[in-house]
């Protein structure tokens, strides 16, 4: 009887999650797969380095119902992203597009390593340069030190 | 000695004169701030220049709500603004809305993710600016418009397009100068 306690705690759980789960709307598990994935490429406005899917913020959650009454309707990912652009902008995409804005942005994973290696080439080829020739008087200089 | 290693090498100051443009940029920053001209949480607005969204208020006492066909040919320009009773900024500037209100323009108020019973508090204290009000308990509205956050406020003009916005609450400049330019240029 001990041993069925935990299992039963566990159906209870469930059973107090199972509306929250209904809220969502009847989605398929597919559906409900294509809204997480649309969720988790979107910002959370609230909680600006947090998913969409993840946030705790109200925003958040209200844009979840949002994009699951739209993939309940059948449209598309790319349109449902369209619909988020329109009113946020590209900052709402946590994926951005590559345009001129975001141009450094994407170029830099090549761009920093490209400098980084230009700098310590030139370092190193300066470094290597051999120094002048010793004068006469350093010379004799020299010489006396190693006597 | 040191002086003339740093003309040798003048890469030297490099890391110093990066320092150096990111405590300027940092300096601008703080004073856009202190002025009110920069608020590191607004999160930019596509909608101006565009039409109403889709989207319904519900009723909400003593208002019956609104949806997009409402705002498509208002008579005048309309203040739609996003508000909840739970949102001190809202209280805030809610004698500005009173101000706005006495110059006969009108404010369809939105209360957002909000319940009845405090939105009647709220009004009650606060006095109820809105020529029209409706409800948004889910935030699906809030969305459609594009908000962020309450208060947020956009002017609608008379052909159902979004002329200007404002994440965040009415400034007593807002009221006495930008608002009375854009209804004159849209009334």
């Amino acid at each position: 009887m001990a041993r069925l306690f935990p299992l039963a705690a566990v159906l209870f759980v469930l059973l107090l999650a199972a509306p929250s789960f209904a809220a969502g709307s009847m989605l398929t598990a597919e559906q409900e797969a294509r809204a997480e994935a649309i969720g988790s490429q979107l910002r959370c406005l609230v909680c600006q380095n947090e998913t969409v899917e993840e946030s705790s913020a109200t925003l958040a959650a209200n844009i979840r119902m949002v994009i699951r009454e739209q993939v309940a309707a059948g449209r598309t990912n790319r349109q449902i992203m369209q619909w988020m652009t329109a009113r946020y902008g590209d900052f709402i995409r946590l994926d951005p597009p590559f345009n001129r804005l975001t141009l450094l942005l994407w170029s830099m994973p090549v761009l920093a390593p490209a400098v980084g290696l230009g700098i310590a080439f030139a370092a190193g080829r300066r470094r290597r340069a051999p120094p002048p020739p010793l004068t006469e008087a350093e010379k004799a200089r020299l010489a006396a030190l190693l006597e | 000695m040191q002086r003339a290693a740093l003309l040798r090498r003048p890469f030297l100051l490099l890391p110093l004169a990066c320092v150096a443009v990111a405590g300027l940029g940092f300096a601008e920053l703080l004073q856009r701030a202190g002025e009110g001209r920069y608020n590191p949480h607004t999160v930019p607005n596509f909608m101006v220049g565009r039409p109403v969204p889709e989207f319904s208020a519900a009723p909400a006492p003593p208002g019956a709500g609104f949806s997009t066909a409402d705002l498509q040919h208002p008579p005048q320009p309309v203040l739609v603004n996003f508000f909840a009773s739970w949102c001190l900024p809202c209280q805030a500037e809610e004698p500005l809305l009173d101000r706005l209100k006495a110059g006969h323009v009108p404010i369809w108020g939105i209360d957002y993710a909000d319940q009845e019973a405090a939105l009647k508090g709220f009004l009650q204290a606060n006095g109820n600016p809105y020529t029209r009000l409706g409800a948004d308990p889910k935030g699906a509205a809030a969305i459609a418009w594009g908000i962020s956050g309450v208060p947020e406020s956009f002017l609608v003009d008379r052909s159902g397009i979004i002329r200007w916005h404002l994440g965040g609450p009415l400034t007593p400049a807002i009221v006495a100068d930008t608002l009375p330019r854009l209804l004159r240029k849209y009334a």
